[in-house]
């Protein structure tokens, strides 16, 4: 038989029908579902008088709108309780299981997923959110689709989907200190380009994944829609199991061991060929920094902006001064020492206990300098809960920083947790777009212990001076 | 779906490339639970100044541009959020299609299904339709779904590529879930064979 790609064995065991001429029924082995682009979705069923398919593979909670205080819900904004009580009401109507927000599960959707066992190697998961992405980490199929496709999939369990191409990513070497996973994904975008990854779904391979933690995976795989590929994938190995092994969703006994012969076999097969490759060496690579208004313009954080005269192409140039504009930063302008007013740690790409415990370590009997706000939001109440546990709360108040509720907050400002306009944001999200984080607000993407050594010192700095 | 045949209308030149779904629609417009009402908050940051009044500077309040139902784009133009709301914005607005050098892969999917059409036309005649529509923001262009073809008064005539299936649903209204309905003996096949 012809070596597969990972990729490849994970979408053949899911196609469910292939008519000439039209694209593959895929099914879907976990939907997940939040409450804000899922509303209309739901509307659909009850108006088409359609059941959900599946409401054992459907799981929902909220993180997008609600606020991360600790606030009474008749205080919310109405629309965001509205959106919360909507979601209360599909769920319980049509049976899917919510982690609610009384409840002690409760977190960003790509956070809870995975600590709850529900993502496992090989299967096929969607959300309508692009960052479902992040289960790739497991060995997984995970894309972010339209409300439309939502609604497809509560009523089917399977979706129409065209097959995309392959893209290996391979980075070897070792990771240098104050280096991460973070870093490793900015700079695979300010190579590969904000749309370099259209069409295809990343495999991210070599020694330099290979050694990284869950969370790590995560953080790499969540960022692949940034690269412009609704899907990215790291084949399943010891690491994954010993993280999955217990979990509530996990197989157990008997069908671990089953499960476990399974997932084995997901790995692309010597000699599986890609359409196409790129290769990163992590020991040359240094804390990135972006500086523009699209995740692809970044830079290491000893690097410079560049100027408009270094590129050919009048598309980047035309972009490279819009965003400039926008940033307020200019070119050849140094990234380490511009100033910031905010540092957000959280969002689904960084918001993890190995996240908080690193910026911890950085914020750890230092103080959050002058007048920057700083702030802290655990990706899930467990997070919270076992971060507490550490004293991680602790360190980062005592440093002057806000404590928050899990949510995804100032990552899309969608609740009251809002950036000002022309405010720099060192932020630990996933998207420097204009008014990401706050109408007018300026972010400048980094790691978890790059943006707490810029609370500490009020501006960008290399957080390898801190180690 | 309301089904795309074919569309002559005029266009609007938005000459910015990576023209992200939040700048399409702001996050703060999500909170709604219905589709309606979106068209207000397509390009919000563009298109209001800050006391809320429409911008000037902004191309699409331009009183040369009312009326088009055509937005002429940069590439990777969609990419970010996959918020359907994007699209529900355009439309609401009253875009019937988009044109740039290529588009963000979930934009592109969600388009198809609300009858939105987006040609992918190459670099050089996209720069040359921002020209164009410029100079003259009367100009008529004519979309043939059918054809796959986009047509200047001039007679200048530009191919544009689209997966057969998806043409078929524009150019009918279908969406897929009638479809994917009718798959499910298959659907209940493969739950029983995959456990």
């Amino acid at each position: 038989m012809k070596p597969q790609t990972l990729f490849e064995k994970v979408w053949n065991a899911h196609v469910v029908a292939q008519d000439e001429g039209a694209p593959a029924v895929l099914y879907i082995d976990a939907h997940l579902v939040h409450e804000v682009t899922s509303p209309q979705a739901f509307a659909m069923l009850r108006e088409r008088g359609l059941p959900v398919r599946r409401p054992d593979r459907t799981f929902a909670t909220m993180d997008h709108a609600i606020p991360t205080r600790d606030v009474d819900i008749t205080l919310w904004p109405s629309d965001a309780a509205t959106q919360v009580r909507t979601l209360r009401e599909n769920c319980q109507d049509f049976g899917v299981t919510l982690f609610d927000i009384d409840g002690p599960v409760q977190g960003i959707v790509h956070v809870v997923g995975p600590e709850m066992g529900i993502t496992q190697p090989g299967m096929t998961i969607v959300c309508g959110d692009s960052h479902t992405s992040t289960h790739g980490a497991f060995g997984a199929l995970a894309f972010g689709i339209g409300t439309s496709e939502v609604g497809h999939v509560l009523a089917t369990q399977c979706l129409l989907q065209s097959k995309p191409k392959t893209f290996a990513i391979n980075v070897e070497g070792e990771l240098g200190p104050g280096v991460t996973a973070k870093d490793i994904i900015l700079a695979v975008i300010a190579k590969n380009g904000a749309a370099g990854g259209a069409g295809h779904v990343f495999e991210y391979r070599g020694s330099a994944i290979r050694s990284l933690s869950m969370a790590n995976r995560m953080t790499i795989c969540n960022m692949s829609i940034e690269g412009g590929a609704r899907a990215g994938m790291i084949a399943p190995d010891e690491t994954t199991f010993a993280y999955l092994k217990g979990r509530p969703h996990a197989p157990q006994g008997a069908d671990w061991e089953r499960a476990l012969a399974r997932w084995r076999s997901l790995a692309s097969d010597e000699g599986a060929t890609f359409d196409r490759q790129l290769t990163l060496n992590a020991d040359q690579l240094q804390p990135m920094v972006t500086y523009g208004t699209n995740p692809g313009q970044g830079v290491p954080v000893t690097g410079r902006i560049p100027s408009v005269d270094e590129l050919e192409d009048p598309a980047e140039r035309r972009s490279l001064l819009s965003a400039l504009d926008y940033m307020g930063l200019r070119q050849g302008q140094a990234v380490a020492g511009q100033p910031v007013d905010i540092v957000f740690i959280g969002s689904c790409t960084n918001s993890r206990i190995e996240d908080l415990r690193a910026a911890a370590a950085i914020v750890q009997g230092r103080r959050v300098a002058g007048e920057v706000w700083a702030l802290v939001v655990p990706g899930s109440k467990a997070v919270k809960a076992q971060a507490e546990r550490e004293g991680l709360d602790r360190i980062f108040r005592e440093a002057g920083f806000e404590w928050r509720g899990a949510g995804c907050s100032m990552c899309l400002a969608m609740n009251d947790d809002k950036a000002g306009a022309g405010k720099y944001v060192a932020s630990t999200s996933n998207r420097n777009f204009q008014g990401r984080q706050g109408p007018g607000a300026r972010s400048l993407l980094m790691s978890p212990i790059m943006a707490a050594a810029a609370a500490v010192h009020g501006r960008v700095v290399d957080v390898r001076e801190m180690l | 779906m309301q089904p795309f045949t074919s569309l002559t209308a005029t266009a609007v030149p938005l000459r910015a490339e990576n023209v992200d779904t939040d700048q399409i629609i702001p996050a703060r417009y999500l909170t709604a639970v219905t589709r309606a009402g979106m068209g207000d908050g397509l390009f919000a940051a563009w298109r209001y100044a800050s006391d809320g009044a429409p911008d000037p500077e902004f191309v699409l309040n331009q009183a040369q541009h009312a009326g088009a139902e055509i937005l002429v784009a940069g590439r990777n133009f969609g990419s970010g959020s996959s918020r359907e709301h994007a699209v529900w914005a355009l439309t609401e607005y009253g875009f019937r299609a988009v044109i740039a050098p290529a588009f963000a892969d979930i934009f592109y999917n969600n388009s198809l299904k609300n009858g939105l059409l987006p040609v992918a036309l190459p670099e050089e005649q996209v720069a040359m339709l921002w020209d164009l529509v410029d100079e003259q923001p009367d100009t008529v262009i004519v979309i043939d779904l059918a054809a796959q073809t986009v047509t200047l008064p001039d007679g200048q005539q530009v191919g544009f590529a689209i997966d057969p299936y998806r043409k078929t649903c524009l150019l009918d209204g279908l969406d897929d879930l009638g479809y994917l309905l009718s798959k499910g003996p298959q659907i209940a096949a493969y739950e029983q064979q995959a456990g």
